[in-house]
C-alpha cells in the first residue's frame, strides 16, 4: 500500500517558519510510523529529523503528534491511522528543527521532584523487605519513560510552561508511594507550589496520551489528596 | 554504575551521551538480573559460575566469571538499596525466576536466579542508575557523540565529541575515559538492539591500533518477534511458555532433553534454524511458534506485562490465546574490547593495560560471557563491572596528573576532516544502500549458522562497501541537528565491526558456543580453547591469541 505523510518541517538555519511537506511512502499495514519515517530518510529526504533509538516503545525517544495526538512513533501502525498521516512535533516544546524538540525543561522539571530513594537509614545486609501489596501501590509510575507525550499533551501546561507537569509528578509519585523512602514531605513541599499539582485541571489527555498505559491523571490525584488529608 | 562509584569517591566525573542517557538500550532488557539470592531454593554463586562456564562453551575466563557471580549478590542488595522496584514474594524479598542454562547443582535442573521487575528489569536498572547520577551531582554531556579518543604517546587523555545541537565539535581531557557504548547489533538485518547500536566504541579503538576479542562470538536470541527482531524475554520460557514447530512438536526436547526449553540461547537459536532447515517451520517458513497459553491469563499480564503489549501491539495478537511467531534475532556481542577485570582496556595477549582507557558492558569482553553468554548475565556484567573500573579509575586518577593539550596539534582535527569529507563529498552512494547491504549479507552468512563459502562472499562483499562508503554522499549539510552525518559515520563503525566479525569468523575453524560452522560442527579444545584478538595494521589484519583462565571447572562435553 501507498500512504501519505504531511510533516511539519523546520530548519533553524533556512526557515523563518515551519512549513508542512508531503511525502508518500510504499508501505505495509502493519509497518510502524517510525519505519516510514525512516523509508522517507533514507531514501527519499535526508534532511528530515527526529529522534529514535529502540524502536519498540520502551526508550521514549521518538514521541510525536501524530495525527493530532501524541503517540510513540515507533508504537503505533500504519494500518490504526487516517490518511494522511499528519506528523508534528510535541506541543509546547521550543522547536529545535522539524520534529526535535528541547527537552531541557522537561527535565527539570523531573530533577525537581528529587527522583531518587531518598532513605537515610543504615540499609540491611540483605534486601530492605517490601510486601507484594506495598510494591503494588507505586508500581504504575515506574513504567515511566520519560517521552513527556504526558506533559505535552496538558492544556495547562500549553497554557503556561512554567508547570511542573504530569511526568515529574508520575516520577514524584513513584517516590512517595515506596514504602522505602522518606522524602514525601520534601517532594509534596516542591509539588504544592504555585507550579505544582495544583495547575492540573483533570483534564485526562495526559492519561490518554500515555504509551505506558500509565494512569497519570489518578497520580495526580493521589499526590493532591496526599497534600491535603496527608498519605493514604 | 561506574560514574556513581566514581562521584561517591568524590571525583569529578562527567557522562558523555549520544543520546539522552533515559533512551539507552539497557532499558531495553526484560527478563532479570542473575544473582544466587536463593530466595526461593538453594542456590549459590558457585553453581551461577558454573553454569556462566557451561554456559560460554568454556571461553569465559574464570578468574572473571567467579569475581561476577560472588560480586552480583551483594550488587542486587546494593540495587534494592538505591530504590530499584524488585518484584517481590510474599515474605517481601526480590522476587526470582527461572531462566535458560542457569541451573542448581551443576546441571540438574532449572533454578530460582534471575532477579526480576516484572519483565522490565533493565528499564529499572537504567532509571534506578540515572536517578542515582542525579543523586550525586554527576555532570551530563546529552546528545554529544563521541566520535574519536586522544592519545598522548600510550595514554587516553580524552575524547573527541560531537555536539548534536549546534554541530561544534569538542575535545574533552580527563584523565581517566570509560567506554560504555554498548553492541553493534544493527550490521544485522533481524536484531532487537536500538538503531543506536552501532559499535562506536570497539571501531573506534580498533581505529587506534588496538584490538578487538572474540569478535566472532556474536549471540542470537532464539525468540525475537517474526521480521521485527523484536525481543520477546527469555523469562516468558522462565515462567514456562515453550517453543513448538511446524508439526505441533516441542522440538527442545529433542536438542536439551534435561532443561528442554531452559537451554542457552546458542543452542535454542541453532535448533529453531535447523527445525526451519529441515522443513519443519510453520507452514514450511523461517519461523516457529512460542506458546504461553497455558500459563494463564494473570501470570501472562503480571509478570510478563511488556512483551504481552508488544505482541499485541506489533502482532495484533493476544498471547493468551493464540501462538506466537518467533525467529532469532541478533542480540548480543560476546566479543569486544579486551579488558582485565578492573575495566583496564588491554593492548596485547600479556594483558599489558592501556593507561587511562577502559571499557565495560557489552562494548567490552572480559571475558565474562566466552562464546555464549547466559541470559540475565548482561545485566549483571554492566553494574559488576562498571562499579569495578569505577573503582580502579577512583585509584588510577590519584596518581596522574590532568592532561593539558599538547601545542601545535589538535587531536580533532581527524575528526573534522572526516566530517568535512562526508559533507563535500559528491560521490552519490546511498548510505542506506550500504547499510541494507551489509545487513542482508550479515544476516544470510554471518548469524546463527556460518561456512567458509558464505563467510568469503560476505567479507568480499564487505570490503566492496567499504570502498562504497568511501563515496557515500549525504543531503543534510546543516550543523544543528544533523542526525543524517551522525548516522554516515555510524555506518562507517558499523563496517568496521563487521569486517572484524567475518574475518574472526572466518578465522576459527571450529563450533564453539554462538559460533556455529557447519563446515566444522565440532568444538576442537586442542586448538581453539583461546581468545581471538585482531588487530588492523596498516591495511592487513592480524590475529593474536590469549589463554582462556581456567580455575576450576575442566572443559566438558555441553550438554543439557
Amino acid at each position: 500500500m501507498e500512504v501519505t505523510l504531511r510533516i511539519k518541517r523546520f530548519d533553524p538555519e533556512r526557515d523563518q517558519a515551519p512549513t508542512y511537506k508531503d511525502y508518500t511512502v510504499k508501505c505495509a499495514p502493519t509497518d510502524r510510523v517510525l519505519d516510514l519515517l525512516n523509508e522517507i530518510k533514507w531514501y527519499q529526504d535526508g534532511t528530515l529529523t527526529y529522534r529514535r533509538s529502540c524502536a519498540h516503545g520502551v526508550c521514549g525517544s521518538d514521541a510525536m503528534l501524530i495525527n493530532g495526538v501524541n503517540r510513540l512513533a515507533c508504537k503505533v501502525l500504519v494500518k490504526d491511522l487516517a490518511s494522511p498521516i499528519v506528523v508534528e512535533p510535541l506541543r509546547g516544546f521550543p522547536v529545535i528543527k522539524d520534529l526535535v524538540v528541547d527537552m531541557t525543561g522537561f527535565f527539570a522539571a523531573y530533577r525537581s521532584v528529587k527522583p531518587w530513594l531518598i532513605n537515610n537509614e543504615p540499609a540491611p545486609a540483605r534486601e530492605r523487605l517490601q510486601s507484594p501489596k506495598d510494591r503494588e501501590r507505586f508500581d504504575d509510575g515506574t513504567k515511566c519513560i520519560l517521552c513527556a507525550a504526558c506533559t505535552t499533551s496538558c492544556p495547562s501546561f500549553w497554557a503556561n510552561p512554567e508547570y511542573i507537569g504530569p511526568a515529574a509528578i508520575v516520577n514524584a509519585h513513584r517516590f512517595i508511594f515506596d514504602s522505602r523512602d522518606q522524602g514525601a514531605e520534601e517532594r509534596l513541599n516542591v509539588l504544592n507550589q504555585t507550579e505544582g499539582v495544583w495547575r492540573c485541571r483533570t483534564i485526562f489527555n495526559c492519561t490518554d496520551a500515555c504509551p505506558r498505559d500509565i494512569e497519570v491523571t489518578r497520580l495526580i490525584q493521589d499526590v493532591k489528596r496526599s497534600i491535603l488529608v496527608g498519605k493514604a | 554504575m561506574g560514574a556513581i562509584e566514581l562521584s561517591r569517591q568524590g571525583v569529578d566525573v562527567a557522562v558523555v551521551s549520544k543520546l539522552y542517557p533515559t533512551r539507552s538500550h539497557t532499558g531495553a532488557a526484560q527478563g532479570g538480573i542473575g544473582a544466587a539470592l536463593a530466595n526461593v531454593e538453594e542456590d549459590h554463586a558457585h553453581w551461577h559460575a558454573f553454569d556462566t562456564v557451561k554456559g560460554s562453551d568454556y571461553l569465559a575466563d574464570q578468574d572473571a566469571v567467579e569475581i561476577m557471580c560472588r560480586d552480583a549478590i551483594e550488587i542486587v542488595y546494593e540495587l534494592e538499596h538505591m530504590g530499584l522496584p524488585f518484584s517481590r514474594d510474599a515474605e517481601g524479598r526480590i522476587a526470582q525466576r527461572r531462566f535458560g542454562g542457569h541451573t542448581k547443582e551443576f546441571g540438574k535442573a532449572p533454578v530460582h536466579r534471575a532477579c526480576y521487575a516484572a519483565d522490565r528489569t533493565g528499564h529499572m536498572i537504567l532509571q534506578t542508575l540515572y536517578q542515582q547520577c542525579l543523586k550525586h551531582g554527576v555532570r551530563f554531556f546529552d546528545e554529544y557523540h563521541m566520535l574519536d579518543l586522544v592519545f598522548q604517546g600510550d595514554r587516553c587523555v580524552g575524547i573527541v565529541a560531537y555536539e548534536l545541537a549546534t554541530g561544534q565539535i569538542h575535545t574533552m581531557y580527563a584523565k581517566a575515559v570509560l567506554l560504555a557504548t554498548g553492541g553493534f547489533g544493527r550490521m544485522f538485518k533481524i536484531t532487537s538492539n536500538a538503531l543506536a547500536l552501532t559499535g562506536d566504541g570497539p571501531a573506534i579503538v580498533w581505529r587506534k591500533g588496538l584490538p578487538l576479542e572474540d569478535m566472532e562470538f556474536f549471540q542470537f536470541h532464539p525468540t525475537g518477534i517474526y521480521k521485527l527482531g523484536i525481543l520477546l524475554s527469555e523469562a516468558a520460557r522462565g515462567e514456562g511458555a515453550i517453543l513448538i514447530n511446524g508439526r505441533g512438536e516441542r522440538f527442545m526436547e529433542r536438542y536439551a532433553p534435561t532443561i528442554k526449553d531452559l537451554a542457552p540461547r546458542d543452542m535454542v537459536s541453532r535448533a529453531i534454524h535447523r527445525e526451519i532447515m529441515e522443513g519443519r517451520g510453520i507452514n514450511g517458513e523461517d519461523y516457529v511458534y512460542m506458546d504461553h497459553r497455558h500459563l494463564g491469563k494473570d501470570v501472562i499480564e503480571e509478570r510478563l506485562p511488556d512483551i504481552t503489549d508488544f505482541i499485541r501491539t506489533y502482532l495484533g495478537i493476544d498471547p493468551v490465546s493464540e501462538l506466537v511467531p518467533i525467529q532469532p534475532t541478533a542480540h548480543y556481542a560476546m566479543g569486544g574490547i579486551p579488558t582485565d577485570v578492573d575495566g583496564r582496556v588491554i593492548s596485547d595477549a600479556g594483558n599489558t593495560p592501556v593507561p587511562g582507557l577502559y571499557a565495560a558492558g557489552e562494548c567490552a569482553c572480559v571475558s565474562v560471557h566466552g562464546a555464549n553468554r547466559l541470559g540475565t548475565n548482561s545485566l549483571v556484567d554492566i553494574v559488576v563491572f562498571g562499579r569495578r573500573a569505577g573503582r580502579h579509575i577512583a585509584e588510577f586518577v590519584r596518581t596522574v596528573d590532568m592532561p593539558s593539550p599538547e601545542t601545535g596539534s589538535d587531536p580533532a582535527e581527524p575528526t573534522r576532516k572526516l566530517l568535512q569529507s562526508i559533507l563535500d563529498s559528491t560521490g552519490g552512494e546511498r548510505p542506506a544502500d550500504i547499510r541494507k547491504e551489509m545487513q542482508e549479507e550479515m544476516m544470510m552468512h554471518a548469524s546463527v549458522s556460518r561456512e567458509e563459502k558464505g563467510l568469503r562472499q560476505v567479507q568480499e562483499v564487505l570490503a566492496q562497501l567499504r570502498q562504497r562508503y568511501q563515496n557515500i554522499q549525504i543531503e543534510d549539510k546543516g550543523k544543528q541537528f544533523n542526525i543524517e552525518l551522525m548516522e554516515a559515520v555510524e555506518l562507517g563503525f558499523l563496517l568496521d565491526c563487521a569486517e572484524a566479525l567475518v574475518a574472526c569468523a572466518l578465522n576459527r575453524t571450529e563450533s564453539r558456543g554462538a559460533h556455529y560452522r557447519t563446515d566444522y560442527p565440532n568444538r576442537d579444545d586442542e586448538n581453539w580453547l583461546k581468545h581471538t584478538l585482531i588487530y588492523r595494521n596498516g591495511q592487513g589484519l592480524e590475529f593474536k591469541y590469549k589463554p582462556v583462565v581456567i580455575t576450576q571447572f575442566q572443559p566438558q562435553e555441553r550438554t543439557y
